[in-house]
């Protein structure tokens, strides 16, 4: 059943990595009939497999490949290896993301129209917008199974989310809700309904929570249109004299380099790796890399304004029970320059278990200051801010030469520092945040600075104009036509929505044009 | 990394054969016991008072009361090997030093926990202290024994996870 196609087949859609984008993408063409490889650097790992453990899952998962940082942020310093927190594995990060599927605001597709222009920043409109989306939102709402969309009922609020509510209601707060969220929350649906055991990061266990892994790849794979090459390691990109893509230079599970040819390459690797192949790439004709004649490839990269915060209260919470993002507070998201920043914020529940929290409360803190709030672990509220990140053109992906990974292939370098505006917005967030535990009595409060990034967007940017950026509205390279990018590097611009629908629905998009193409015989 | 008496030794033994090091511990020849001796650990590499000397600055980096000693004890236990003994034992002499530059005879005899905080604010940025407080993130915290003396449940799969079991069970608020 399951397809294998040999190297030299030149028809095949060569698609690199399995996540959201890759993974969605894989399944569509293949429902369509289009013959897919996708070439996934991890191995499968299904929810027999995961450990709720936090360090031996992260152990188990984590994309731990070399890679260096720089610029202001405190992950350079803190953790200077480790500038993401993502997963290797068939799946991608749809195995470690909490869920949250949240449709982008109308304003926030034209982001430069909306807030105007912003020194330091590199806003650009989307070229495409709200209305248009409309409808392949709701495709990937369906196929993920959101809760409160499509007649789905919310998920139970579990004690986080209780002391969240409560606070921000007691804030006059009104938008506040147990989230939208790609958790089967009853026993209608083709998951198994969510059974509140926590460990949404690590995989979840019952499946209950959707996933490329084991939904869209197997789904895939039974058509007998997809081959899943497991620990294939994308190295680069070959292309022809006329500049059309012809291949993809790969490590296969042994190290042993492979080529495997392809009609069309679509490259899903993750806002750090995706622009690093591309600048691997290099050649004769494309001197700075495949793709990159506006120079934008690897630029602009975007990671949303996160940060945490946590209350202890006098009695205990458990906030660790139960879904990990159990609960939004909305009102924030509006754009509302009044507040002294453009753009918004959602605040959503997070928990950590004892171990993660003792290394990312404070990063480096030591001392009483930090125990005694782990002494308190029992009685913390824990949520986390995620609002819209400013695109500048310094924070970026480069290769660094001199430390080169374990396939002797320059590493990726993440160069981010906040823009002024960030700093405005999680300002405003903490504020906000610590007001609504201290509502509900909180004796203490702390503003966790941001983990390393899980959210990576926006390095291979989508642009009407080829000048400004790397994709057209199709996720279609400006300097190559049979060349995609089919994850969250293609975003113009972060939002203040988590990505993980928003890159679902135009990669179930992309496949929609992707197919038409190739029968109309333009591709 | 098993604490426990010193084999073949008595309780009274040990407590007959050992030297004060510091207010809380007991060192022996090759081994570290707390003074009470309700636990003895074996040191291969390092010299027992180094190893005594890390307990206490484990202590010190993470202090909480009411955990005991003995998990202390294993988060720093990696550390008595050939490969690392050199580095570990010349970053226990400059703690030492620094405590007698305050007019103490060693850092285990500094009695208030603020004078000992002093020195190690002092040797902060050393890669002595970054890597021991490093290492107490993953070396203490990540003990399923400590857990529980958070409130920590870890995982609940095996259990059927908290559905019927609690997640919802907040009643003070």
């Amino acid at each position: 059943m399951v397809a294998k196609f040999e190297l030299t087949d030149n028809s095949v859609v060569v698609i690199i990595g399995t996540g959201a984008g890759g993974g969605t993408l894989a399944n569509e063409l293949a429902q369509k009939g289009v013959k897919v490889v996708a070439l996934e650097a991890g191995g499968r790992y299904l929810p027999q497999d995961y450990i709720n453990d936090e360090w031996d899952s992260f152990g188990q998962l984590a994309w731990l490949d070399k890679r260096t940082t720089s610029g202001d942020w405190r992950v350079a310093r803190d953790f200077s290896g480790l500038p993401t927190w993502i997963v290797k594995a068939v799946g991608g990060s749809t195995t470690h993301w909490a869920g949250a599927s949240l449709r982008f605001q109308d304003h926030e597709w034209k982001a430069l129209s909306s807030y105007g222009r912003v020194d330091g920043a590199n806003l650009l409109d989307w070229p495409i917008d709200g209305a248009e989306m409309a409808p392949w939102y709701d495709l990937a709402e369906e196929k993920m199974g959101v809760t409160l969309t499509g007649g789905r009922p919310g998920l139970p609020g579990n004690n986080n989310y209780k002391v969240l509510e409560k606070g921000a209601l007691e804030l006059g707060y009104t938008e506040v809700h147990t989230g939208r969220m790609a958790i089967q929350s009853n026993d209608d649906g083709p998951r198994m309904a969510c059974q509140q055991t926590g460990f949404c990061f690590q995989g979840c266990k019952w499946g209950a929570k959707w996933s490329t892994a084991y939904t869209e790849i197997p789904e895939g794979e039974a058509t007998g249109n997809l081959e899943v090459r497991e620990r294939a390691h994308a190295a680069r990109i070959l292309h022809d004299d006329d500049g059309r893509v012809t291949g993809v230079v790969y490590f296969d599970a042994d190290g042993v380099e492979q080529t495997q040819m392809a009609r069309i390459v679509c490259v899903a690797g993750n806002t750090i790796e995706s622009p690093r192949l591309l600048l691997n790439s290099a050649s004769e004709m494309f001197p700075d890399g495949l793709a990159n004649s506006s120079g934008q490839v690897g630029r602009n990269y975007m990671r949303h304004v996160t940060g945490s915060v946590y209350g202890v209260f006098d009695k205990p919470v458990k906030m660790w029970r139960g879904t990990t993002m159990a609960g939004i507070v909305q009102d924030e998201a509006r754009h509302d320059p009044s507040r002294g920043f453009v753009a918004g914020y959602e605040l959503e529940t997070l928990a950590l278990g004892l171990p993660f929290m003792a290394a990312f409360l404070d990063p480096g803190g030591w001392g009483r200051e930090f125990t005694t709030a782990l002494d308190s672990y029992e009685n913390m509220a824990g949520m986390w801010i995620m609002g819209e990140d400013m695109p500048q053109e310094t924070n970026r992906i480069t290769l660094n030469r001199d430390q080169p990974d374990q396939f002797g292939l320059p590493s990726p370098n993440v160069h981010f520092s906040d823009h002024p505006n960030d700093i405005a917005m999680r300002n405003h967030a903490y504020q906000q945040g610590m007001a609504i535990y201290r509502a509900v009595g909180a004796t203490r409060v702390f503003p966790t600075p941001p983990y390393p990034s899980t959210h990576n967007l926006g390095t291979n940017r989508m642009s009407e104009n080829p000048r400004d950026g790397v994709v057209n509205k199709w996720g279609q390279a400006h300097d190559v036509p049979n060349l995609f990018v089919s994850d969250g590097s293609q975003f113009t611009t972060g939002a203040a929505e988590n990505p993980t629908l928003t890159i679902v629905a135009l990669a179930i998009r992309q496949a929609d044009h992707i197919a038409s193409e190739m029968a109309a015989g333009n591709l | 990394m098993n604490i426990q008496g010193k084999r073949g030794l008595s309780r009274r033994q040990l407590l007959s054969r050992s030297i004060a090091a510091g207010a809380t511990f007991m060192v022996g020849a090759g081994y570290v016991a707390a003074q009470d001796a309700t636990w003895a650990t074996e040191v291969v590499a390092l010299k027992p008072e180094t190893m005594a000397t890390l307990v206490q600055m484990a202590r010190d980096i993470y202090p909480h009361d009411h955990v005991p000693t003995e998990f202390y004890v294993i988060a720093v236990k990696g550390y008595d090997t050939e490969a690392a003994a050199a580095d570990i034992e010349a970053g226990v002499t400059a703690l030492n030093a620094a405590a007698q530059g305050k007019g103490y005879g060693s850092y285990l005899d500094m009695g208030w926990e603020r004078d000992r905080v002093d020195v190690l604010r002092g040797i902060e940025q050393s890669a002595f202290f970054q890597q021991i407080r490093g290492g107490l993130v993953t070396g203490l915290y990540n003990q399923k024994a400590v857990w529980p003396l958070f409130g920590y449940e870890g995982e609940s799969f095996s259990q059927g996870g908290y559905l019927d079991r609690g997640f919802d069970d907040i009643a003070w608020l």
